[in-house]
């Protein structure tokens, strides 16, 4: 498995992250699970002391009542785990700063879809095309994805033109209205040039966002959204130094 | 095997994965690839009974051919999202043997079954330990996991890690104590730039005294605040970069506990200039080719130490290392495809003259088995390998489309080790599992499956097999949603009866897909069948002398009789002189096989 693209987000609560639960002492059966069992015995000031320590043979015997435990860092003993909660608990919680990210980066997306559009009548060269194919490709899936994250967790998803805007400022590399009249104005290699530094500005704004994204405490803790935003940073840094390099055979 | 009844002809031209226009003409990697007028047409069954199945998480419909479902059992409670099937938190992930247990990743840790009735496995004890992916190693009494996620904890807590940077965080390789299965522990934790993706358990013929494992990560470089030396700017900016590696890590077997890095190899660099990303730097071929990662990383290594060597299937290039000094890898083939967007596993066949490298096209997440998905895209491509050269010789995909509601391509697999061919049972994620031949590597062949529907009618819910693996008899899957399965190969045209009694033969007690060890078989009468059921298929043997070997096979079953010795030994001296007439090109027929056999009954003579 590498990266998340079109996989289905559950629908789950901003809830609180379960908690460890108090140390179990050595040896200790404190979470005796039983396969139809949703009930767990976590050790608690009040319970009574836990059995003798038991022994490799007695839990042999065992094997019918299979046990769920959270070890401890080296040396620390293993926990007890509330396992009927778990479900909900090990989706991690999704920050206001996850949510910026998504509802953010699909205007953003949306923009380098706005750009590639111009390429069909503003140039006839080959690679160009092909770079803007691409780039319509992987970002209208990904345009998909994120709305579908968001979706799924009750946020709200914004129209692909809905605001460019990362509160009173236009989010990292994105085009001004200027710039894009700029761009929709050029012809043939003075195109092929500003719709390169562009996109590789435009590009490495997305960079720059998933920067934050990790810069930001509890962010990128979920599964889907730490693949997420690893694929956007892996595949634009790839498209960035390949732009470098047609913008640099264009010199 | 089937009859050829629907096509979909495909154009030549794949406009949807093509990347920027030039093609990458200064790299050095011997490109390999061709696409072949017919490889762009998918061809299949359109009676295919893995065509249409219903939806349905425990209840989709299935489709089984040469196979049976034994056994199976659902994740376990605190592996499992009730209310969501797909959920990635919880997908079951790679799978390691060890004895009658088998252990299986997933992204919340990893659960632990009794196999020693396959047909009834017993869940026996759950690790929540979070991070992703999960995938597993057990080498004796230590289990190793990997962790690649922000969210993974040193102390497995399930709580995240809020702090950007942070002495809590754990990214890198678990180790485990299980000398007491009922209570593992960990006894290290290595830390790594870009944690691990997937891990290589690396053993040495020359030293008993420790083991390695290779760290392949995938993800981002965390900050150098707080994992030291951590760069994530590239070979341009800083040569100490932390991407375009891998890591090794020594772990001491009497000190666990003080494993620790040990090299971090530059494996991708150009050996004349020095330059660190010495291989594929991400694009395209040329027009009408498939765009291919940036080769900074493996996603998998598979070592073969008994040849002191690795097959590295890495992100842009599959490439070999010669392991012989475990630390210190050393590159020596390179090779690039333009159908392959992703390297993502390789397999040696046992004798090790061909390696099959998968293409992870799409992540994992994507569906890219459709009708209009080439069949050299998402697939294995088959190398011959000889004097350290690999040479493509064919491709292998799952020869029947899936919905779009399927993820689908090519996945993890292990080879079934029936003496005298090359058989391998991969997983396609929601494609199911597929068991075929590539004995003949320019025409893989499918001889069995199984397959169940998408797990949501409407929409692309993350499913299916992540691996399927061979153990001692058994064919294992690791359902990201549905848990545990357990098969049984069924005896058909393409498989004997004692082509499948042999392979039961090879025990292998302990297992690790990517870390291979060369399969031997006794000298039995089942593996003597193998041979001669093989050369029944192919006309490779004189059925004379067929009848002659049976003759002796079924006295040796029937209790003997006298003189069995020398009769065997005569029969293998005649067996190995029709092999050289062959060889001599004198005559037709299967040398390699007849040779084969000649061993086997000399080993029976007690030879």
């Amino acid at each position: 498995m590498k990266v998340c693209s079109k996989t289905g987000f559950p629908d789950f609560p901003k809830t609180e992250s379960l908690m460890k639960k108090q140390p179990l002492r050595t040896g200790a059966v404190a979470c005796l699970l039983f396969l139809a069992m949703t009930a767990c015995a976590t050790p608690q000031a009040s319970t009574p002391p836990p059995p003798p320590q038991e022994s490799a043979g007695d839990r042999a015997e065992t094997l019918d009542s299979p046990r769920v435990l959270q070890p401890g860092a080296p040396g620390e003993p293993s926990q007890s785990v509330e396992v009927s909660q778990l479900a909900n608990q090990a989706h991690r919680p999704h920050t206001p700063a996850d949510v910026e990210f998504m509802q953010g980066m699909i205007p953003h997306h949306a923009q380098a879809l706005d750009m590639a559009a111009l390429v069909e009548e503003r140039t006839q060269n080959r690679d160009i095309h092909l770079l803007a194919k691409r780039i319509e490709i992987s970002q209208r899936d990904e345009i998909e994805l994120m709305g579908r994250w968001l979706a799924h967790r009750g946020e709200d998803v914004p129209g692909e033109h809905a605001h460019h805007m990362m509160g009173d400022h236009l989010m990292p590399g994105m085009l001004t209205e200027a710039d894009m009249a700029e761009l929709a104005a050029g012809h043939d290699s003075e195109f092929d040039r500003l719709f390169l530094e562009h996109m590789i500005r435009h590009h490495e704004g997305a960079i720059v966002m998933v920067k934050a994204l990790f810069a930001s405490p509890g962010a990128g803790q979920e599964t889907d959204m730490f693949t997420f935003a690893s694929h956007v940073e892996a595949d634009q840094l790839i498209e960035i130094r390949r732009m470098k390099e047609m913008l640099d055979n264009r010199r | 095997m089937f009859a050829r009844v629907q096509t979909f002809r495909i154009p030549g031209f794949y406009p949807f994965a093509l990347f920027a226009a030039a093609a990458l003409l200064c790299s050095p990697v011997k490109v390999t690839g061709q696409v072949a007028a017919q490889d762009t047409t998918f061809v299949w069954d359109a009676s295919d009974p893995r065509v249409g199945l219903a939806p349905g998480w425990h209840d989709a419909g299935s489709a089984i051919k040469n196979l049976e479902l034994v056994g199976k059992l659902p994740r376990p409670e605190g592996f499992v999202d009730p209310e969501f099937p797909g959920a990635f938190p919880f997908a079951n992930t790679d799978l390691a043997f060890q004895g009658d247990l088998v252990f299986v990743g997933n992204f919340n840790g990893f659960q632990v079954f009794d196999i020693s009735d396959p047909e009834e496995p017993k869940f026996r004890v759950g690790v929540v330990c979070p991070g992703g992916q999960g995938d597993v190693s057990v080498y004796g009494d230590l289990l190793f996991t990997s962790v690649e996620e922000a969210r993974g904890r040193n102390d497995c807590g399930i709580e995240g890690v809020q702090d950007t940077v942070s002495a809590e965080r754990f990214r890198g390789v678990r180790i485990f104590d299980i000398s007491n299965i009922e209570e593992p522990k960990q006894v290290a934790l290595v830390q790594t730039c870009r944690g691990s993706h997937t891990h290589t358990l690396v053993t040495s013929p020359n030293d008993e005294e420790n083991v390695w494992i290779y760290v392949s990560g995938a993800a981002g470089v965390r900050s150098p605040s707080e994992l030291e030396g951590c760069i994530r700017e590239g070979p341009e900016e800083d040569p100490n970069t932390a991407r375009f590696r891998i890591e090794v890590i020594r772990v001491p077997l009497n000190a666990p506990e003080t494993a620790a890095v040990v090299t971090e190899p530059r494996i991708f660099s150009d050996p004349e200039t020095g330059e660190i990303a010495g291989l594929w730097r991400g694009g395209n071929h040329g027009e009408g080719t498939q765009g291919t990662a940036v080769t900074d990383h493996c996603h998998d290594i598979t070592v073969f130490p008994e040849l002191g060597l690795a097959a590295g299937a890495c992100s842009g290039n599959g490439i070999l290392l010669d392991i012989s000094d475990p630390e210190n890898p050393t590159r020596i083939e390179e090779v690039s495809d333009p159908n392959f967007a992703y390297w993502h596993s390789a397999t040696f066949s046992n004798d090790g003259s061909k390696v099959v490298f998968t293409d992870e096209w799409g992540g994992g997440t994507a569906p890219r088995c459709r009708a209009t998905d080439p069949p050299t895209w998402g697939a294995d491509a088959i190398f011959e390998l000889a004097d350290g050269e690999l040479t493509l010789a064919g491709y292998y995909k799952l020869p029947v489309p899936q919905e779009s509601t399927e993820n689908c391509v090519a996945h993890n697999g292990s080879l079934v080790p029936v003496p005298g061919r090359d058989i391998k049972a991969q997983a396609w994620y929601q494609g199911g599992l597929s068991v075929f031949d590539f004995t003949d590597p320019a025409n893989p062949e499918e001889i069995a499956f199984f397959d169940r529907g998408p797990l949501d009618e409407a929409q692309l819910m993350l499913g299916g097999y992540w691996s399927t693996y061979w153990f001692d008899g058994y064919i294992y899957g690791a359902e990201i949603a549905r848990g545990l399965d357990i098969f049984e190969l069924v005896a058909s045209e393409h498989l004997s009866e004692n082509e499948i009694a042999a392979a039961k033969l090879a025990q292998y007690g302990e297992f690790n897909t990517q870390a291979q060890t060369r399969v031997t078989w006794p000298a039995a009468v089942p593996v003597a069948r193998s041979y001669l059921d093989q050369m029944g298929r192919n006309q490779g043997i004189d059925p004379v002398r067929a009848n002659a070997v049976e003759t002796v096979l079924g006295q040796i079953e029937t209790g003997g009789a006298e003189g069995l010795e020398t009769q065997l030994v005569e029969l293998a001296e005649a067996l190995d002189g029709d092999a050289r007439a062959i060889e001599q090109a004198a005559e037709k027929g299967d040398a390699r096989r007849l040779r084969l056999l000649a061993t086997t009954l000399r080993e029976m003579a007690g030879q």
